[in-house]
């Protein structure tokens, strides 16, 4: 008999803060085993985003360094330009990413640093109690917009993926989703090739991914799910942007 | 060579190979040097998108092991503050430049030295300091280019380097002292994980009761940094009945006036603090207790910011006066004799 899945080897065998239903647990995981698939874990750094992910480097078992709100791709581009022939990746969620990091994404970019960003887009800030993202829905109630996000008031989801599309020295963004076995599967290949890309030298690649927020959505795990395919996709697009 | 110059090329002497910086006037020749001179030594050389993004990659070059700065002025340092403190809270070497600009605000592009507080105080949010050297020459300025990357390595700690206007744009010859930099063994760096356990570097800690233990840490390091890392020149000391107190640029035009009134016979002497945090208290202490009817007189391009240090140093013990002027305003040697004479 052969087995097939078990716990991914460079994954610390402890329970995560996270929440019943989180995405964060899932892609954890699939960097973790990409990390193995790639045999890279000699040389992989991590930054950590500040976000629900902040304590990421307590699961990951190779080096990791936190960076302030925002600015995990300044962090990232010099670690890489100090020492090229390490893997360097962010963990980004879409606060940090696309609204206080916005100067540093776009930069980082439009450096084209060989660089691979996994950006999780769950439409909302998680950390600090489910505040308005820069891609929450129009219509999307948090803590910060009660009756629901207003395109006059607040503007519209920020699509960054799309943004940074449009940058010459970017080689690679793909949106995924987590919302079911298939979709998480793309995922993971999205993930791998984020990562084999930059061991070519191949350029700025991009993941983002549509990752379910049950507690700040309110809504239970499944429906948090259902949520993505049915309503989140129709404003950002699953597939391959660039 | 111009102190601005003279900074960059000093950092490189002293095996600096990452700078990464954001235009500001008036140290804008240090960022073109580096820009320069850079790839000479295979060293990394970035235009940051801003300050914020600038200090962050000093972070993060000397997360990965290289000895990092970067520079900027007044206004540019004031956006730096977060990243000095996550530096100093994940235990990091690097040094920061501030060629003095005035404020408050956008201030202007003279010379100040209205950024005293800012840099001895921590400057940004939590319980830190950083190390801080004030050159007074050009000279100064390249040599504590060596001597403030030993310390951030020695400490693993931040060392700003606190000059002015007047400085960065001044020319003078000098004697560099030869370094003898060899690059060192950091155990902590992040250079991936072969054949060890992962590094992590944080400033968080949630734990409860760990923070505290890294303040502890951190509070025994600046005991031992007051201890051992005070620096100062004393002149005319012994004798002295009237002592001016200034540093950097302000402590030349303090030495020309110190020599004037010497000549003259009057018993001045000058006390030059060179690093200002740790403030040198220890020579205060030995003048004190020399003679008790010692007064201080106080020279600052600011409204009294040393000023605090020196009365805290000095414990009501002894008359501190004070003379400043900022915004673009420098004491004036005529300015300062009349001010002796009120004495």
């Amino acid at each position: 008999m052969n087995k097939i899945f078990t716990h991914p080897k460079y994954l610390r065998k402890i329970s995560t803060h996270y929440c019943a239903g989180c995405g964060h647990g899932i892609v954890h995981r699939m960097i973790a085993e990409v990390v193995d698939e790639l045999d890279i874990r000699g040389r992989v750094i991590g930054i950590a985003p500040v976000g629900c992910a902040v304590i990421a480097y307590d699961y990951w078992d190779f080096d990791c360094t936190e960076a302030a709100h925002g600015r995990a791709l300044a962090v990232a581009t010099a670690i890489k330009r100090v020492r090229p022939q390490n893997i360097v990746f962010t963990y980004q969620g879409d606060g940090d990413l696309a609204a206080i990091g916005t100067n540093e994404t776009i930069h980082a970019a439009n450096r084209g640093e060989n660089l691979t960003v996994i950006f999780i887009n769950n439409a909302v800030y998680g950390m600090t109690g489910g505040q308005m993202a820069p891609t929450t829905l129009l219509g999307q109630k948090t803590a910060t917009t009660p009756q629901g996000r207003q395109a006059k008031l607040d503007g519209y989801p920020l699509k960054i993926s799309e943004l940074l599309a449009q940058l010459p020295a970017v080689k690679y963004i793909e949106r995924v989703s987590l919302h079911s076995p298939q979709e998480v599967l793309k995922t993971k290949r999205a993930i791998k090739q984020a990562f084999q890309n930059q061991a070519d030298n191949l350029g700025f690649s991009l993941v983002e991914i549509l990752s379910p927020c049950p507690t700040y959505w309110e809504m239970s795990p499944e429906k948090a799910l259902d949520w993505i395919r049915d309503t989140m996709i129709k404003e950002f697009p699953l597939g391959r942007i660039k | 060579m111009t102190g601005n110059e003279a900074i960059a090329e000093g950092a490189i002497q002293a095996g600096c190979r990452f700078y990464a910086g954001y235009p500001i006037t008036p140290q804008n020749e240090l960022i073109a040097y580096m820009a320069n001179r850079m790839p000479d030594v295979r060293g990394i050389f970035i235009q940051a998108e801003s300050e914020l993004a600038a200090i962050n990659m000093v972070l993060g070059a000397a997360a990965a092991g290289e000895r990092a700065m970067t520079s900027s002025s007044s206004p540019g340092i004031s956006l730096k503050q977060e990243g000095i403190s996550y530096i100093a809270g994940c235990q990091l070497p690097a040094i920061v430049v501030n060629v003095m600009r005035g404020g408050p605000g956008l201030g202007n592009i003279a010379p100040s030295q209205s950024d005293y507080f800012q840099a001895t105080r921590g400057g940004g949010h939590g319980d830190y300091h950083s190390m801080v050297l004030a050159p007074s020459s050009v000279g100064e300025a390249y040599n504590f280019m060596s001597l403030g990357f030993d310390l951030a390595d020695k400490y693993r700690s931040p060392v700003i380097i606190l000059a002015d206007g007047i400085l960065g744009q001044m020319m003078e010859p000098f004697e560099p002292q030869t370094t003898n930099h060899k690059p060192q063994t950091k155990p902590w760096a992040l250079t991936g994980c072969k054949n060890r356990k992962p590094n992590v570097i944080r400033s968080l800690y949630l734990a409860e009761g760990a923070l505290e233990k890294l303040n502890l840490v951190l509070q025994k390091k600046y005991k031992t940094i007051q201890q051992k890392e005070q620096r100062c020149e004393g002149i005319n000391l012994s004798d002295a009945k009237i002592i001016l107190v200034a540093y950097g640029t302000m402590a030349r035009i303090a030495k020309s006036v110190m020599s004037k009134l010497r000549e003259k016979g009057k018993k001045v002497g000058l006390i030059r603090p060179i690093t200002l945090w740790p403030f040198p208290k220890d020579i205060f202490k030995r003048v004190m207790h020399n003679a008790r009817s010692t007064k201080f007189l106080v020279i600052e391009m600011s409204y009294g910011q040393m000023l605090e240090d020196v009365k805290l140093t000095v414990e009501a013990k002894a008359k501190v006066e004070f003379l400043g002027r900022a915004g673009g305003g420098i004491p004036t040697e005529e300015e300062i004799m009349k001010k002796i004479k009120m004495l």
